[in-house]
């Protein structure tokens, strides 16, 4: 039983962890069809964040919670000074965006090196995550359900945003037809705007969840980011129920892959799987019909 | 008539591709004879130039920048004192950042181009792979400080940190020695990790302990959670890791994390020092670490040394195995070419076998034959400084022996 | 002057260019530069051979490669295997399989022991590779940020292959300790400045092989696909054929360029073929200018030798540096440095006119 259990539930933990990064990516792909390889960075910052917070309010109970918002607001607002700087200057340049960013990339996770050394700088967990359940022979760790809350917390709260609020309506307005939104007096270059910080912020919440793991090093981003990608890729731009499914598939498979080769293999074997995917649903899971989108 | 010219033209290219191909190979003609390039270091003044080649930038920088401090520390020492044979030692520093690549690249500049007597540094199994043809085409010297998998000896390259027969293989006698029956074995995907369990697995069988597990994560991930449950459900005597780098974290989060600990399945490490123990995000008081130098090691020159570090370096910085190993490797240079009186080569490798320095760790003494080092091996269990306090020691220094040709269990070809 | 004969000088400048290039490459570097500096030029020589293809498959037909180290590593590891069995002599065995393995060899290894074989397997291997990925991707028309990423997840993907086949491949050491190189002893400089000469050599003449893909119909329908994929079709064309084309040729490339890399810089190991490394040689292609003839050759030659030169004055400054060039390069510079005379130029006429 427990061969069955553990990897599900270790799984679904790594699932919600790429689902949380792959929300801004998923939001700002569908919106702008902007391919951001810099949001790993996001991420790494929001674990910075997280150990930042922790060395100035030592006390592990407290700093992680103080962490969850600021990492939002930090990481949110790197992603508008991405977008304000360098990207809205080359929106219809998909794939110079794409190379911007990753140029944007390697200059954040040196930044991060020269500030806080290469090599990884721990952050303490909080004592009311410590510990864990027993489920059919696996411990489960309180930190993966707390990983898995939060980001249906994201999850949910994104939804809410883009249902009930005037300015998720503008969001999705923009997403289906810019044009056609921007004439009914939407004004899509603040919706981007706003739509970068919302999803860069996400990335950066997914980041004190990273910090929980390991060690907090300048490479962290780029662990998650790929498979990040892959989940996107799989799950159809822009859509977020594709995403979801595509995020825990991703996680659950590589656990379970893991489990029964190794870790290295467990990556190979994934890429594999989603390669194939694509064979049956090249536009990924779901997809939008629009006019906008290529 | 475009035609033809089109054809033309594309006749002229790959005609002036042809010969250019021929030209190149011309150059090959008087190619077989004739070896590496003659030796161009020059000693005859009052200096000796000495390359210190360590990551300053890259994944490994902080792990090397301590090597380079203490490589610092010595060489500002025997300049003190006098410097080598009367001159002066004046180092030439490169950056390998944490590529092997590089690292092949860098060595090769130092020999050839600043004509550098001899060479420091290197911290991956890696680097020292791809640093050894090179030192060996160009007849140079390497001193590489950190211990390592063994299996190896240049004759141009001295190892001053501790091969197997000094750390893995004490380090089962240890857990032997405590009653172990089970062990499960953990690890980064990477060599060193490959090597010792290969040798761990079969001294394990010869000592009747089972290994119960062995897993492997890639050297940059930090989720050890699956990999860790496997220990959880084996429940091991010990653990034996021999993750690199900031892996260790993830891996010791996850082990608390799943309810383990040092009462109920300890952890020996082979790569845990002073500097790491306080970063891990956990305590890890009870754990255990096989070296062959703790900075807690009570000898007056070890006593001198922290002193010297601490106050070059600020008194915060602890002392480790590598930072000892690197110190150590420049007075031992210094012995050899003081013994040769001579910087050349093959002086120095004549000279080598025997050659001893008072080291912080104790005695160690030079084998001319592997040229690596008898060292004492040690076993620390970890305290609430995050200190290691002495649990075992081999007594007396180890002969080096990096192809365990002294063990009968050894099987190279086995699995 | 003449009207036909400035045509013909046009025609001619670019195998001018070619030539001048091969003249500075072949004969002057040698007789100027030092031996460890003549070997560094040789890898750079290596990245811009691979650029060429990178020029091919990105410039001209709009696929962004973000994975060409996977073909740079086949290439690379294909000669990589031969040298080290070569260095372990008839009947021998790879050190490192005996260190790490049981000392067995796996049976994928036993052909390279033969040159020519291996030769074969370095144009072969990634054409079959390029045509597999290439033939999914291609017809299930998956395309621009995705066939992106997918090819950066492929690098990812085979560089954690590489470390974690330790025994079969010699893991994150990789592959080195060459001794001789198809019988010339490597560390001779005489024959050091021939395997230089061969890979100088091997990128003129793909610099001739993309000059006349160029001036073809197929260079002409790989544009006109890169520009208006869906016109192409409706004019009878199947764009995936002609995409797939050139990306095999610039898989091809890759792999020539790695192949000459090992006995080069005498080491192969997965850093040299990651994601990392497969950004660094799109870095080149995008500073010359993509699209040009010359343009991914000199600017993977300026990347290379900025990251020596550099990486030597200012160890961790490097990164930035590389980072920079891609976000000043493409946001200002599209087309690269290479093209800035005509933008100029452009720039100019419009402001006057």
């Amino acid at each position: 039983m427990d061969a069955f259990t553990t990897p599900l539930l270790a799984g679904t933990a790594t699932g919600a962890l790429l689902l949380i990064a792959a929300l801004g990516l998923t939001l700002t792909f569908g919106q702008m069809g902007v391919i951001n390889m810099a949001h790993g960075e996001f991420l790494m910052i929001g674990a910075y964040t997280a150990f930042v917070t922790q060395q100035v309010v030592t006390n592990a109970d407290v700093s992680i919670l103080l962490a969850l918002p600021l990492a939002f607001v930090v990481a949110g607002m790197f992603g508008l000074l991405l977008e304000v700087a360098v990207i809205s200057w080359m929106y219809r340049r998909p794939l110079d965006t794409l190379l911007v960013t990753v140029g944007v990339s390697l200059v954040l996770q040196q930044l991060a090196k020269d500030i806080f050394g290469a090599q990884g700088d721990p952050v303490v967990g909080p004592s009311w995550l410590a510990g864990n359940i027993g489920v059919f022979g696996y411990n489960w760790p309180y930190r993966q359900m707390f990983t898995i809350v939060l980001a249906l917390a994201a999850l949910g709260g994104l939804a809410a945003l883009l249902k009930y609020t005037p300015f998720g309506r503008q969001i999705r307005a923009t997403v289906q037809n810019r044009d056609l939104a921007e004439t009914m007096g939407v004004s899509t270059r603040v919706v981007d705007r706003i739509t970068f910080f919302v999803g860069s912020g996400l990335a950066g919440v997914g980041g004190v969840a990273v910090s929980l793991i390991g060690g907090t090093n300048p490479n962290l981003g780029r662990g998650y980011i790929i498979s990040a990608f892959l989940v996107v890729v799989a799950g159809g731009l822009g859509q977020l129920k594709g995403t979801v499914i595509a995020a825990f598939a991703v996680g659950i498979a590589t656990a379970y892959f893991a489990d029964w080769t190794s870790a290295s293999m467990a990556q190979v074997a994934t890429f594999a799987l989603v390669v194939l995917f694509l064979q049956l649903r090249p536009q990924g899971l779901f997809t939008i019909r629009t006019r906008g989108l290529v | 008539m475009l035609k033809s010219r089109t054809r033309l033209a594309t006749g002229t290219a790959f005609a002036l591709a042809g010969a250019l191909f021929l030209s190149a190979c011309g150059g090959a003609k008087s190619g077989e004879e004739g070896a590496a390039g003659e030796s161009c270091v020059d000693t005859s003044g009052d200096t000796v130039k000495l390359g210190f080649l360590n990551s300053t930038s890259g994944a490994m920088s902080i792990s090397e920048q301590t090597v380079r401090d203490s490589l610092s520390l010595a060489m500002k020492e025997i300049n003190a004192d006098g410097g080598i044979m009367g001159k002066q030692i004046e180092a030439v520093v490169e950056d390998g950042a944490s590529d092997p690549a590089i690292f092949a690249e860098k060595i090769e500049k130092l020999l050839t181009g600043d004509c550098v007597a001899a060479v420091f540094g290197g911290w991956t199994s890696a680097s020292r792979k791809a640093m050894l043809p090179v030192v060996e085409a160009n007849n140079g010297l390497l001193f590489y400080p950190v211990q390592y998998e063994g299996l190896e000896a240049s004759e141009n390259i001295y190892y001053t940190g501790a091969t197997t027969n000094q750390q893995i293989i004490p380090a089962m006698d240890f857990l032997a020695s405590e009653g172990t029956k089970t062990l499960f074995l953990a690890g980064s995907d990477y060599v060193f990790p490959r090597t010792a369990n290969k040798i761990i697995k079969q001294y394990a069988a010869e000592l009747g302990i089972e290994i119960v597990g062995e897993e492997y994560v890639p050297l940059d991930d930090d989720d050890w959670t699956t990999q860790v449950a496997k220990i959880v459900k084996a429940k091991p005597d010990f653990v034996f890791n021999t993750i690199n780098g900031s892996s260790n974290v993830g891996f010791i989060k996850a082990y608390y994390e799943q309810g383990l600990g040092a009462d109920t399945s300890p952890i020996i490490s082979v790569s845990i020092a002073e500097e790491e123990a306080p970063a891990m995000g956990h305590s890890v008081t009870g754990q255990y670490a096989a070296w062959n130098y703790f900075q807690s090691v009570d000898t007056p020159t070890n006593a001198a040394f922290i002193k010297a570090f601490q106050d070059e370096y600020g008194a915060s910085r602890p002392t480790s195995d590598p930072m000892e190993a690197a110190y150590t490797s420049l007075y031992l240079y210094k012995a050899i070419v003081e013994k040769a009186e001579s910087f050349d080569v093959d002086d120095v490798n004549a000279a080598s076998d025997g050659v001893s320095f008072d080291a912080p760790e104790g005695t160690v003494t030079i084998d001319g034959e592997n040229h690596h080092i008898a060292k004492t091996a040690l076993i620390g269990k970890i305290n609430d400084d995050n200190q290691f306090d002495v649990v075992w020691s081999s007594e007396t220094p180890i002969e080096p022996d990096p192809f365990l040709e002294g063990y009968s269990w050894w099987d190279p070809t086995a699995e | 002057m003449n009207p036909r004969l400035t045509a013909l000088v046009r025609g001619a400048a670019p195998l001018i260019a070619i030539a001048a290039l091969a003249v500075l490459l072949l004969v002057v570097a040698p007789a100027t530069l030092s031996s460890f500096r003549l070997n560094n030029l040789g890898k750079y020589i290596c990245w811009a051979i691979a650029a060429v293809g990178i020029g091919l498959a990105w410039g001209r037909g709009g696929m962004l490669v973000m994975g060409q180290g996977v073909f740079f590593g086949l290439g690379g590891y294909a000669m990589a295997m031969h040298l080290k069995l070569e260095a372990a002599g008839p009947e021998g065995i790879p050190d490192f399989m005996t260190l790490y393995g049981n000392g067995t060899m796996p049976g994928f290894w036993e052909p390279f022991r033969s040159g020519a074989f291996t030769l074969v397997a370095i144009l072969v291997l990634p054409a079959v590779a390029a045509t597999i990925l290439g033939w999914a991707i291609f017809k299930r028309r998956v395309k621009g940020a995705y066939f992106a990423i997918l090819t950066q997840a492929l690098a990812v993907v085979f560089a954690t292959l590489l470390i974690a086949t330790i025994q079969e491949t010699g893991g994150f050491n990789g592959l080195n300790q060459f001794t001789s190189f198809f019988g010339y002893n490597l560390y001779d400089p005489v024959n050091k400045r021939m395997v230089y000469s061969i890979a100088a050599g091997l990128l003129i003449a793909c610099l001739l092989v993309v000059w006349q893909l160029y001036r073809s119909r197929f260079g002409e329908l790989l544009v006109a696909t890169r520009d208006a994929e869906e016109r192409v079709r409706f004019l009878g064309h199947d764009p995936a054929n002609i995409k797939l084309v050139a990306f095999v040729v610039a898989a091809m490339m890759a792999s020539v360029g790695g192949a000459m890399f090992a006995p080069i810089a005498g080491i192969i190991s997965p850093s040299d073929v990651d994601a990392t490394a497969s950004i660094f040689l799109i870095a080149g292609v995008a500073l010359g200018g993509r699209a040009l003839l010359l343009g991914p050759a000199l600017g993977a030659l300026t990347v290379g030798y900025g990251r020596t030169t550099l990486s030597e004055t200012f160890p961790t400054q490097w990164t930035y540096f590389l980072g920079l060039l891609f976000v000043v390069v493409i946001l200002l510079l599209p087309r690269g440095v290479g093209d800035l005379p005509r933008t100029l130029r452009s720039a100019l006429k419009r402001s006057t006119a």
